[in-house]
């Protein structure tokens, strides 16, 4: 949960981007840091095999500026994709404010993005949390691919609830800053809300 | 939920670094940081400006998740102290209260056993304070007293941060 230093006058949240293997989570992550002035982030560390693929997380700290005089901070993590890492992403979870689900669009890919979404809520329940009550977004990643499903189908797949979504091509960065505004938006409200 | 928000103020927050202080002199440590378990740097004091902090909280936090995860699986609760020695510099990573994470940064100055000693008594005076904190933070929610800044925020306030 996020953490607030009245003596420090800061607010910390934490923002997990989800989703299979190779999905473009760390390419969201990239892309952010690559466009964020430097006096706005911090380093990102990547915990990856030597194949570039995710080991453990990402995670990459952002300064958004202040409000009502308090510094808000996100902290942006990755989890690994693949199946096999569920005990690590289950551990990446903890304490997180706000959840981006990140679909492959491909056509091959929509079962795993189904699995992942289940893995992602049956994860969350096990921390104490609900996907329905978290600040959660979904991005549909890929949108320039030739063998895409349409946005519709993904949307009756992967987005029953009707949680704000949006289409990105992560590797271009179309899409990704308004991701993250959403999903920053919602914690805000819900900190909001909260007290 | 499993991990209810930290809130820190400003009376804890001056008695935590008064405790950390005292630590880093009597370990004769370089560097002394708290860690909430979630990632978030609570404080540091010592030679920190030489360290990127915020990336080491993250780590610790998550070096930390992981070594919670191998003890489960082996049936511990958790592992409550973790130990790194390098070349130079050494790491003692601990539990204190459950859920804050100290790190101690010692080189040859000083050494283990004296760290984990002076560690020992610091953690129960820290963990005195978070559970003052943790109590003090439910009375005010539950007082409805609340000086948060974030209750009155507009969608412009929201807005703005991304302009």
């Amino acid at each position: 949960m996020s953490f607030i230093n009245y003596a420090s006058r800061e607010i910390n949240c934490k923002i997990v981007y989800y989703g299979p293997g190779l999905c473009g989570k760390t390419t969201n992550l990239q892309f952010v840091y690559q466009k964020t002035a430097t006096e706005a982030k911090g380093k990102m560390i990547s915990l990856a095999t030597e194949t570039e693929r995710t080991l453990f997380f990402d995670f990459l700290p952002l300064a958004l500026g202040e409000i009502r005089g308090f510094k808000t901070r996100f902290h942006l993590y990755t989890v690994p994709g693949q199946v096999f890492y569920d005990a690590s992403r289950k551990l990446i979870l903890k304490g997180v404010d706000g959840v981006v689900f990140v679909a492959d669009s491909q056509e091959e890919r929509m079962e795993a993005n189904i699995e992942s979404v289940e893995n992602l809520r049956f994860n969350l329940q096990e921390q104490g949390y609900d996907l329905d009550k978290l600040p959660y977004v979904i991005q549909y990643n890929k949108r320039d691919l030739p063998n895409i499903v349409s946005v519709d189908e993904l949307r009756r797949e992967l987005n029953p609830t009707g949680v704000p979504d949006f289409e990105a091509c992560a590797a271009t960065g179309e899409g990704v800053f308004e991701t993250l505004k959403a999903i920053a938006k919602l914690i805000l409200l819900e900190l909001k809300k909260g007290k | 939920m499993s991990n209810p928000q930290l809130v820190m103020y400003d009376e804890e927050f001056k008695q935590i670094n008064g405790v950390i202080e005292k630590l880093l002199r009597e370990a004769n440590a370089k560097v002394i940081f708290l860690v909430d378990k979630n990632g978030q740097l609570i404080s540091g004091v010592g030679e920190t400006e030489r360290f990127d902090t915020t990336s080491l909280a993250s780590l610790t936090a998550g070096n930390i998740a992981a070594t919670g995860g191998l003890a489960k699986l082996i049936g511990e609760k958790e592992f409550s102290i973790l130990f790194h020695e390098g070349e130079k510099d050494n790491l003692h990573i601990s539990i204190v209260g459950g859920r804050v994470i100290l790190v101690v940064l010692f080189d040859s100055r000083s050494s283990l056993g004296l760290v984990r000693l002076r560690v020992k008594k610091a953690s129960d005076e820290l963990t005195a304070i978070f559970e003052r904190l943790m109590q003090k933070a439910e009375e005010k929610e539950k007082s409805g007293e609340s000086d948060f800044p974030f209750a009155e925020i507009t969608d412009d306030d929201i807005d703005n941060l991304f302009s």
